[in-house]
Order: C-alpha cells, then structure tokens, then sequence
C-alpha cells in the first residue's frame, strides 16, 4: 500500500515568497496615482489586464478623493467657519473614499489575489507611498519559484 | 515572550512628542510655543479685562463679542497647527528600503572601486517639467515631489514648508491653511486690540478732561493727570507694546504666504529658488491662476494621517502582525483603518523597539518563518526612469537636509 505523509509545513499558512512595490506615478504632479506598469515578477501569477484594471481603479478612487471642485470648497468653506471643529462630528470626504478604497481592496483580494496567492496591501498601511504586492509561495504547483 | 498591545504612536522613528495617547503630535521643542501662547492669551485677558468694560458701556458691547470670537478662533486654529500631523511621510519598511536599494544598484551598474557612488536621484516629469526626486538616507524612500526632511523632528513631511518653533510643528500639506489661518487671524485680533486701546486711551483722555485741563493750566495739574493717565492705562500701554511689535512680524508674515499661495509655493522652495531664475524650472504646481491656486491650499481636500497614530500593534508578537481597528477618529489623529489585515503574515512587518536602521535583526526574525533570503534573488524590475549622472545640486541638497 502507498502511504502518503504531509509534511508539517503543508498544513501551515503559505510563506511569504517576495514582495512587490508599485510605485507613485508623479507624472500628473502631486496627486495620489500609482504606476500601471506590470511588473515581470507577477507575470506567473496574474494576468496584465486583471493587474492594470485593479491599479487603475485604485487610482480612480483616489482621484475621486483628491479632486478639486464645488464639493470639496464648500466643505473647505464650511468647516473654516466652524473653526475646522465640524470635523469632530462629520467624516472628511476623502476618509469616505478611504474607506471606499478599503472595502475595494478587500473585495479585490477576496476574488482575484488571494486564490493566486497574493495579496494586496492597502497603499494607507505604507504611508500612500506603494501598492505592496506580497507573493506567497505557491505549494500547489510543486517547488514554486 | 511578553505580549503586550501597544499604541502605534510608541514605536514611531522620529523626534515628535506625542500627548494624549496619540492625539497630539508636537515637536519635541516647545519653548517657544508656550511664549506664543502667554503672549496671546495674556494681552487678550489683560483687553478683556481692563478695556472691554469700558469699551462695551460707553461706545458698544458687540466690541468684546467680536473680540471674543476672534479671539477663539486664533486659538482653534494654533492648537489645529500644533497639534496635528503636518504630513509626515512614515519610514521605509525593511522589504520596501531593500528593493529601492536594489533598483537603484541595477540602474547605477556597476560603480568602480574607490569611485564615490552617484547620488540617488529620480527624474519625473510633471507638467512638462524635469523635476528631480531626492533620496532620503534616514526614511529610506525617494521623497515624493515637494517634500522634505525636517532635522529637528527627523521626519520626511510631504509638502513641507518649514518648521515654525512659534507653533512648535512642522508646517506641511496637512496643517498650512491652519497655520495660515492662524496668521491671518492673529493679524486681525493684534489689528482689533491696537485699535480699541488707542481709542479707549483717546476716550479715557477725553473723559478726564486732560486735553482741556491741560490747555488751561499747564503747570501742576499735568503731572496730577500724568499720575491717573499711568493708573488707568498702564495695561494698555502694555497691550499696544506687545500688539505694535507682534503686528509689524505677523502681518508681514500673512502678507508673505499669501503671496506664496497665489504662486502655489512653498517656504522651501521660495528660500531655495526652486522656482525662481531664467535657467530654473518653472512651477510645475502652479495652476497660473490665482484663484484656482488659493483654492487649492486653502479650500482643497483635508488629507487624512497616513501615520497610524492611534492604531494597536502587537509588540514582540510572533505571530499576527495584523492591527486592530484603532479608536474613533478625532479631529486630529484622522487616520482610520475599518479593515484590518485579514490574512496572516508570518514576518513582523512593523518596526518592533529597533529603529529602522536595525533592519538586519527584523529580516533575520522574518527569515526563521520564511524563505527571504529568496527575496534577494528575484529579478530587478526595470520600471523605474534611468537615474540621473551627477548633478550639481548634490551639495546642496545634502548641505539642506543638514539645515532642516
């Protein structure tokens, strides 16, 4: 008979293979826009439009919350009015959108990432710096990388 | 191993003071910012109590409303500079500094031996324009156009300023329609309160009769008045001392940023002439329009904390590295995160009592738990612009960072 043994680190959580960093794109000036240049390292794992589809919508949720227009005065307005203290009891709207972009990012990892073995970390958590991209190992397809 | 949860706010590299379990976020210097709030505080209390009185019996009481009110305001808004986070860029993580660092190595090539490295430099455009991203030896990470390194707080803060010891903060993306604010407004209560002493020392004048008296008889009587003249006025006399020299440095200051927020420039760039000169870039920020660049300093979005101030971390943990939803957001620590981390990472990520330049024992941690010594092995990802040759401005952007 044939006695198949697992190893210990088989029913353990996947290690962490390498990490990705997807840079800020300054090309449109200051605003928070991420590169959607498709990095080599994740060539094995993710197609280039799933890639390209989740950067640029992350940087669409961002425009969305740094855009300049009548909204964003009139509440500049009103809250220097009230002294900046209506802030104690009203959400900004770029949190609204942060959050927005959290509930994205989970759903995003949920479907698409984590099934492939990644995961996405919320640019937030690094300081709006980098979209970390973590790759873990992946044990299913033998040795991996 | 002891775990026990910490407050973010603990462990961060830097020289901030923090009060409040968080909230406050000061220099660590603040001398200076309690001479700034004796100075307002006493010569408001010495108005309100010895000019308003008089002020609001004899010509209106909407004097000391309004001066109130002013006077709250001036406060609201140095307490909101002060207190809160100017931008403050957080610190490589040692995954992230290590592949910077092997970008830059692909893009440098190889360097002769005894041959001084190039500086690291990054070229963007924006707008047209070549602007050159520094790189910062102490955060570890290419400072994203506009910011800089402020030494005394050892911080990178994005759209820096400078670094005002009055409000003893930094000055920076998120605090400078505050800190303008406050200028502006303190410009306006100095304006208020020379304005009502002189009119009440005219009037008090007036009331004693000591203009006539002293038209009349100008001999002894004037010294009698000189005497009660003192008694009445010598808080305003005080007042309008304090207010003459605070206007003549306030207003000018008011007067200097709001020129530079018609240009949308900063400090920084303004004492360095990043903008200024023939063969200079020209502001690649600017909208050109003087209303739209107001706009966007003053009413534009309120940028959240990217620092986690007020978020759990687990300290000498092991294991879950994930971080529980922080407390409710205050006006001032403004960063919530709802979603915590749900899937496990092995390695510590989070900086534990080392600073960062003690990278090695964190990755040597992480590497018991998982291969990362793979990590130095994966390809380079060539995404980034070629790195500049040597320029000119490599000494003075060390000799800068030396002097913020």
């Amino acid at each position: 008979f044939f006695v198949q043994t697992h190893s210990l680190q088989d029913l353990q959580q996947p290690a962490v293979s390498s990490k990705v960093f997807i840079q800020r794109d300054y090309s449109s000036g200051t605003i928070c826009k991420f590169q959607t240049k498709f990095p080599s390292e994740l060539e094995s794992r993710l197609d280039k439009q799933q890639f390209e589809e989740t950067i640029q919508t992350l940087n669409n949720l961002y425009a969305e919350a740094e855009k300049l227009g009548g909204k964003s005065y009139l509440e500049g307005c009103l809250a220097c009015l009230t002294a900046y203290t209506i802030f104690l009891c009203m959400e900004t709207h770029y949190e609204k959108v942060l959050k927005k972009i959290a509930r994205y990012i989970k759903d995003q990892n949920e479907k698409i990432y984590a099934p492939r073995g990644l995961l996405l970390t919320d640019p937030i958590e690094r300081g709006l710096r980098v979209v970390e991209i973590t790759i873990f190992e992946d044990r299913s397809i033998g040795s991996g990388r | 191993m002891i775990t026990r949860k910490v407050r973010k706010w603990e462990k961060l590299p830097g020289k901030n003071t923090f009060c409040c379990d968080g909230r406050v976020m000061m220099a660590r210097q603040k001398g200076v910012f309690y001479l700034t709030l004796f100075l307002i505080i006493g010569t408001c209390s010495l108005f309100f109590a010895f000019e308003c009185p008089y002020l609001a019996v004899h010509l209106s009481p909407a004097i000391p409303v309004f001066a109130v009110l002013l006077f709250l305001f001036v406060m609201a808004m140095l307490l909101r500079t002060s207190f809160s986070d100017p931008g403050v860029l957080p610190r490589a993580l040692p995954e992230e500094a290590t592949f910077i660092e092997m970008e830059i190595e692909a893009a440098n090539g190889n360097v002769p031996a005894g041959q001084r490295p190039p500086p690291r430099i990054r070229n963007v455009q924006i707008n047209n324009q070549i602007v050159k991203l520094k790189y910062c030896y102490t955060c570890k990470i290419f400072r994203p156009p506009r910011a800089s390194h402020c030494s005394i707080c050892d911080n990178c803060v994005d759209r820096f300023d400078h670094h005002c010891p009055w409000v003893g903060n930094c000055v920076g993306k998120r605090n400078y329609r505050y800190f303008y604010l406050f200028t502006l407004s303190l410009s306006l209560l100095t304006i208020y309160i020379f304005t009502f002493d002189i009119v009440h020392v005219v009037m008090r004048s007036v009331d004693n009769g000591f203009l006539n008296t002293l038209k009349e008889t100008p001999g002894t009587y004037p010294l009698l008045f000189l005497s009660d003249f003192l008694e009445y006025l010598s808080f305003t006399v005080l007042e309008v001392l304090v207010c003459f020299f605070t206007l003549w440095s306030v207003v000018g200051l008011t007067g200097f940023h709001t020129y530079l927020i018609s240009l949308n420039q900063t400090t920084n760039e303004d004492i360095k002439g990043s903008w200024s000169g023939k063969n200079r870039v020209q502001n690649p920020y600017s909208h050109k329009n003087i209303v739209k660049n107001c706009c966007e300093v003053l009413c534009g979005p309120t940028y959240p904390s990217v620092l986690d101030r007020r978020g759990l971390m687990q300290e000498d943990s092991p294991v879950s590295a994930a971080s529980a939803a922080p407390s409710s957001s205050s006006s001032n620590s403004s960063s919530s995160n709802p979603v915590p981390q749900t899937t496990k990472t092995t390695a510590p990520l989070i900086p534990n009592e080392h600073t960062p330049d003690d990278a090695k024992p964190s990755i040597a941690a992480s590497a018991e738990k998982s291969p990362s010594p793979r990590e130095e092995h994966h390809p380079p990802a060539p995404k980034v612009p070629p790195l500049a040759s040597p320029e000119t401005d490599a000494e003075t952007s060390i000799a800068k960072d030396k002097t913020h």
